[in-house]
């Protein structure tokens, strides 16, 4: 197999790579932090038409907003938390443990809530129907995986580590390896999807998603770190990431009555 | 001392075969007594249908009671949880299998609404309320979205409620922001 010519129309990467470095360096001379990504963001060429243009209008949570739904022991099986036993086989590539906590802005756990996460396989390549990159689908490896937090907050999968992947933003386009996640929190404003990536990657640079984040140190918090503690001998390696959600806005004595 | 959030990133295009699951948009089975549609249109700014959204409704029952029940995951059928989810299809339609939610401590009554898309790189909060009442006065949320707030409202039809959502350009769906989601 050989590699397909690129299509013609698609810019290089060097324009890209120079948007984002003007908006680097239009952000620096703000002075003001922008932690979370901009909707609005033109190298990550889908968002054209898919960001709002007006301002979010600020709403203070009410009611059912100060609640999340709730999941149990019933909807999860605990098995789907081991990625690589879901298929009646051994999926190919590095076995690795993903493990951290999952906690509010006072850095108090959030128990017992849903953790869902996908991603491709070691070469890069999603089960998905729409996912035309051609490497090898591995007949043992789905890359969907669910589990419960525990009382600590914590979460835990093994999983295979996911390799990058081509999309069409622009020529040569690489995605960084990650691993999609989707979160609950104690309130249904603290929901959220995001994407942890492996320390060191020389994607990062070039990759308009990861740079649709302006402040260079909360990029840094979608990067797990190694640990060798996870590490398992003759087994898997080991990396943990911790997530921060934002709130929360109920009292701790609504809290409590939780 | 507040910790500063993870910053979100878009869902991608890939999250059909992780996030629905059977079941995820029937509330209620349809069918149920008292069963209402919940259903709409995610357009982009050049009002083309977005085929790979997913919307998530999270709502109290008809009493205004806010629930904490387990089985959204695994519906057995009979157990109300007051969460949905729903990917559009390729017509950018979703829709819920519902029941009518309640106000909740007097508030006007919602579903709350979370968005997600290829594209959009972090997910979206809105409410979609319910048509108001006879009488029923706009709550703070609509009264200071001025000539937007229509945006935030459902439109009652045969099977429901229609509750479109426009990500960008005419008739743009106002989003909110809660506190501390901009690291404030
Ligand atoms: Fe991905």
């Amino acid at each position: 197999m050989t590699a397909p010519p690129p299509p013609a129309e698609l810019e290089p990467q060097e324009t890209l790579s120079a948007e984002m470095a003007a908006l680097r360096d239009a952000y620096e001379h703000t002075g003001v932090e922008e932690t979370q990504p901009r909707l609005d963001y033109p190298p990550y060429r889908s968002s054209r038409l898919r960001h709002p243009t007006k301002d979010l209008h600020h709403a203070d949570p009410e009611g059912v907003e100060l609640w999340a739904p709730c999941f149990g022991e019933r909807d999860i099986d605990p098995l789907e938390a081991d990625l690589t036993i879901q298929d009646g086989g051994e999926p190919i590539g590095e076995r690795t443990v993903v493990t951290g906590r999952v906690v509010d802005g006072e850095g108090r756990p959030v128990r017992r809530q849903l953790v869902e996460i996908w991603q491709a396989n070691a070469g890069g390549r999603y089960i998905h129907k729409r996912d035309q990159h051609p490497a090898p689908l591995d007949p043992h490896f789905t890359g969907v995986g669910r589990c419960l937090t525990d009382d600590d907050g914590g979460y835990r999968f093994t999983t295979i580590k996911p390799g990058p992947y081509p999309w069409r933003n622009h020529r040569n386009a690489w995605r960084p390896a990650h691993i999609h996640f989707s979160l609950f929190g104690s309130e249904f404003t603290q929901r959220i999807v995001t994407q942890m990536y492996f320390p060191g990657d020389p994607l990062f640079g070039l990759d308009p998603i990861y740079q649709s984040i302006l402040d260079p140190k909360a990029r840094e918090r979608l990067v797990a770190a190694y640990d060798h503690d996870v590490t398992q001998h003759e087994w898997a390696t080991g990396y943990r990431w911790d997530i921060v959600l934002t709130g929360p806005h109920r009292t701790p004595a609504e809290q409590e009555d939780a | 001392m507040t910790r500063s959030a993870t910053p979100g990133q878009t869902v991608g295009p890939f999250f059909h075969y992780a996030l629905p699951y059977p079941g995820d948009r029937e509330l209620v089975p349809p069918g149920t007594a008292g069963a209402v549609l919940l259903h709409g249109t995610v357009r982009d700014g050049d009002g083309a249908a977005i085929p790979d959204a997913l919307l998530e409704i999270w709502q109290a029952d008809p009493d205004g009671r806010v629930l904490q029940r387990a089985g959204s995951l695994r519906r057995d059928g009979f157990t109300f949880t007051g969460f949905g989810r729903a990917a559009t299809d390729a017509s950018g339609r979703y829709s819920f299998s519902t029941l009518v939610p309640g106000a909740v401590e007097g508030g006007l009554p919602f579903f709350a609404v979370t968005v997600f898309a290829r594209g959009l790189l972090n997910r979206l909060f809105t409410r979609a309320y319910l048509p108001l009442a006879d009488g029923a006065e706009p709550d703070a949320l609509l009264r200071s979205a001025g000539d937007r707030a229509g945006t935030l409202l459902c439109v009652a039809d045969d099977h429901g409620f229609r509750f479109d959502v426009h990500l960008q350009g005419d008739g743009e769906t106002v989003f909110l922001s809660y506190p501390g989601h901009r690291g404030d």
